[in-house]
């Protein structure tokens, strides 16, 4: 691939057709696209309305719980005697993890747009348990699409989106995972488009979806380099975050892409090798091309058909990526590694004892690459990692592969 | 060869009733099989065929159409597969129109331009991609129209007076009017609905409109039928291939004369549908 030319600034994207470079796009079907004319609409009024951002930072702050910590790892950083690590604690987050930022902002867009029932879909339980919080908050009926696999591997959030009064319907078509479940979540909103809102989980999907949920994902950025800068003095030497979708990735990543000396990392699920199709590895192993309403890197075949991931975190397990890092990548800006399944164990269980958090494995991918490099840097750098999930939801998973008993 | 699909809809027109658009997978359950229910198709009444190109993630289509789409992939199906059955068929008939039907990635992965002119080659006469709304035409339609294949797009009851034109824009060969929002073999609604709707895009275009989604028996077809230039059914003639089947989704002696007797059938209601709507 040729040097692509530098350009004045990585945030301006996407266009007006949702496109960040060749990425993006709205690959829907006919009976969708009126729909998500109307919901590009109500987004472009909402972002610019002082009424909606108003409302927006008051849920956050008293319904959320942001800001959220910037926490400095001091033993994490002795034990690894390089670079200083910092922590973006969105694992403090109502509901655990980074996902609620999003769904506060799309479930006021829904009820500013009218909608009275809510459709989501989910991998690992986050986004439903999320989705399934929000709507229980604005009191509407809320289905979220869970992959039967999924559903019966993460029991406990199946029980929690339940209680927030939910229905968690599987999907069995497919493999019954995450895609086959926006698949059928796809479904749900093409033959129910008069009242519902379809919630997407991640930085992914057509356009305004990748851009939407950036830009509500984005204050985790944005408060971080706040705190750092009240902190440090100083901005970050390298950010780093996992990616899945990418939802928590780019919205720590958006607010540094135009900061020349901090350098960002991108970590994908690199699962059991990516030798083999058993990793989640979209960006380091697959190809682009179109799924879910955007053109993106994919896990794929020769002949088109989408290839099922496999990741020890069942939020990364996802065949394919958001659209924006997708160009982040090919422009050169961020630069997207894969960690593997016993790396992210081993790292979920380093910074359960040496910090006293339970990690979600999600983020334990981003830990095991700071793990890597910190050592690496000089005990004047800076590491600022985002901590997007607790780890609460996986002690089963980690404590089976352990071969503890619960 | 749009040319050919205009002949078909002219010489149909001139016989006094609407078309009968048939639809099936490609490769289900296995290439041959399929081959001989394509070649079945037109002797059994079917004017115009749709060809289904199986995808991994049909996010449009009802189970019984992804189930196809799993038998057909799972039998070894490819797009250059499903394009050789094409042109198997074209060895025996060249008056019936093919419209390949299905989904952009394995399309985008294949290559658009090596696509279009192994399509063009094969005796392909039109292409229906559902994930390619006509925001997305510089992708695959005006390609596709640039060498002569029609470009068919789905018009739906989202699809209002204001957003029809757009639609209609870069259409060529028929407009494809989908009965209901929802998914491939969802239940048919009102067809005085329907009717209503067939009109509302005729008086923005000149193009035949054909009426999917939900046509599943004789008497469907006669009474969409009533109204529209053609019927498409599909989901009744995947759900037939299914029922034929072994256990382990092997082909049988029932399979392609089930399809026969379906399409018979169908074909008998088309024909009497101006009658129908004439009494």
């Amino acid at each position: 691939m040729n040097e692509a030319p530098k350009l004045n600034s990585y945030r301006a994207g996407p266009d007006e057709d949702g496109r960040f470079g060749i990425f993006g796009g709205r690959f829907v079907a006919e009976t969708l696209m009126p729909l998500i004319l109307d919901l590009q609409d109500e987004w472009d009024k909402a972002k610019n309305d002082p009424a909606f951002k108003a409302e927006l930072d008051n849920l956050g702050a008293h319904y959320i719980g942001r800001p959220s910590p910037l926490y400095f790892a001091e033993r994490l950083t002795e034990e690894l005697g390089g670079a200083k690590i910092y922590f973006k604690r969105e694992e403090l987050n109502h509901t655990g993890s980074h996902k609620i930022n999003n769904c506060i902002g799309q479930i006021l867009l829904a009820k500013r747009m009218g909608k009275t029932r809510i459709i989501a879909e989910t991998g690992a339980g986050q986004h439903g348990v999320a989705s399934a919080t929000v709507a229980a908050r604005f009191g509407l009926p809320c289905v979220v699409y869970m992959g039967a696999t999924d559903v019966e591997r993460q029991a406990p959030n199946v029980f929690r989106m339940k209680l927030l009064g939910a229905e968690v319907k599987p999907v069995t078509a497919g493999n019954g995972t995450l895609k086959d479940a926006m698949n059928e979540a796809l479904r749900d909103w093409v033959t129910n488009v008069d009242n519902t809102y379809y919630l997407i989980g991640t930085a992914a999907g057509p356009h305004p979806y990748p851009e939407m949920v950036r830009d509500f994902q984005a204050v985790i950025g944005q408060e971080a380099k706040e705190q750092m800068l009240a902190a440090e003095g100083r901005l970050p030497d390298l950010v780093v975050a996992a990616v899945g979708g990418g939802s928590n990735a780019i919205g720590i990543f958006h607010s540094f892409l135009d900061d020349e000396g901090v350098k960002i990392v991108g970590v994908e699920a690199g699962g059991k090798g990516l030798e083999g199709d058993e990793h989640c590895a979209s960006i380091t192993a697959g190809s682009p091309g179109v799924l879910h309403g955007n053109r993106t890197y994919l896990l794929q075949d020769g002949d088109g058909q989408i290839k099922e991931g496999h990741s020890i975190s069942a939020g990364l397990d996802y065949p394919g990526i958001g659209p924006e890092h997708s160009w982040l990548n090919d422009v050169g800006r961020v630069e997207y590694v894969p960690i593997m399944d016993h790396e992210a164990l081993e790292a979920f269980q380093m910074l359960t004892r040496l910090e006293g958090i339970i990690p979600a494995l999600e983020p334990s991918h981003a830990l095991a690459e700071v793990i890597k490099r910190a050592p690496k840097m000089g005990k004047d750098e800076i590491i600022l990692m985002n901590l997007s999930g607790r780890g609460d939801k996986d002690i089963f998973t980690v404590g089976k592969i352990l071969g503890m008993g619960l | 060869m749009t040319a050919r699909m205009d002949r078909k809809f002219a010489d149909v027109a001139s016989e006094g009733r609407p078309v009968l658009v048939t639809y099936f997978m490609g490769g289900d359950p296995d290439f041959e099989t399929s081959l001989s229910i394509m070649k079945a198709l037109p002797k059994a009444g079917a004017d115009v065929i749709e060809l289904g190109m199986p995808f991994s993630d049909p996010m449009a289509d009802g189970p019984a159409i992804q189930l196809a789409g799993q038998r057909s992939l799972k039998g070894g199906q490819t797009l250059a597969k499903t394009l050789e059955i094409a042109r198997r068929f074209r060895e025996e008939d060249q008056r019936t129109p093919i419209v390949l039907m299905g989904y952009y990635n394995p399309i985008y992965i294949y290559g658009v331009d090596r696509f279009l002119t192994d399509a063009l080659d094969a005796g392909i006469d039109g292409l229906i991609v559902v994930d390619l709304p006509p925001e997305m035409d510089d992708e695959l339609c005006i390609p596709a129209l640039e060498k002569g294949i029609s470009f068919i797009r789905l018009a739906t009851p989202t699809t209002d007076d204001r957003r029809l034109p757009k639609v209609l824009e870069n259409t060529s060969g028929f407009v494809y009017y989908v009965s209901m929002n929802g998914i491939t073999g969802s239940a048919l609604p009102d067809p005085s609905l329907i009717a209503g709707a067939v009109q509302r895009i005729k008086t923005h275009t000149k193009l035949p409109v054909c009426v999917g989604f939900g046509v599943k028996t004789a008497e469907h077809a006669r009474a969409i039928g009533a109204s529209a230039d053609g019927v498409v059914v599909g989901t009744a003639i995947v759900n037939q291939i299914a029922s034929s089947l072994t256990e382990e989704g092997k082909a049988t002696d029932a399979t392609v004369p089930g399809v026969e007797a379906l399409v018979r059938g169908l074909s008998a209601g088309v024909r009497s549908a101006r009658l129908a709507a004439a009494e």
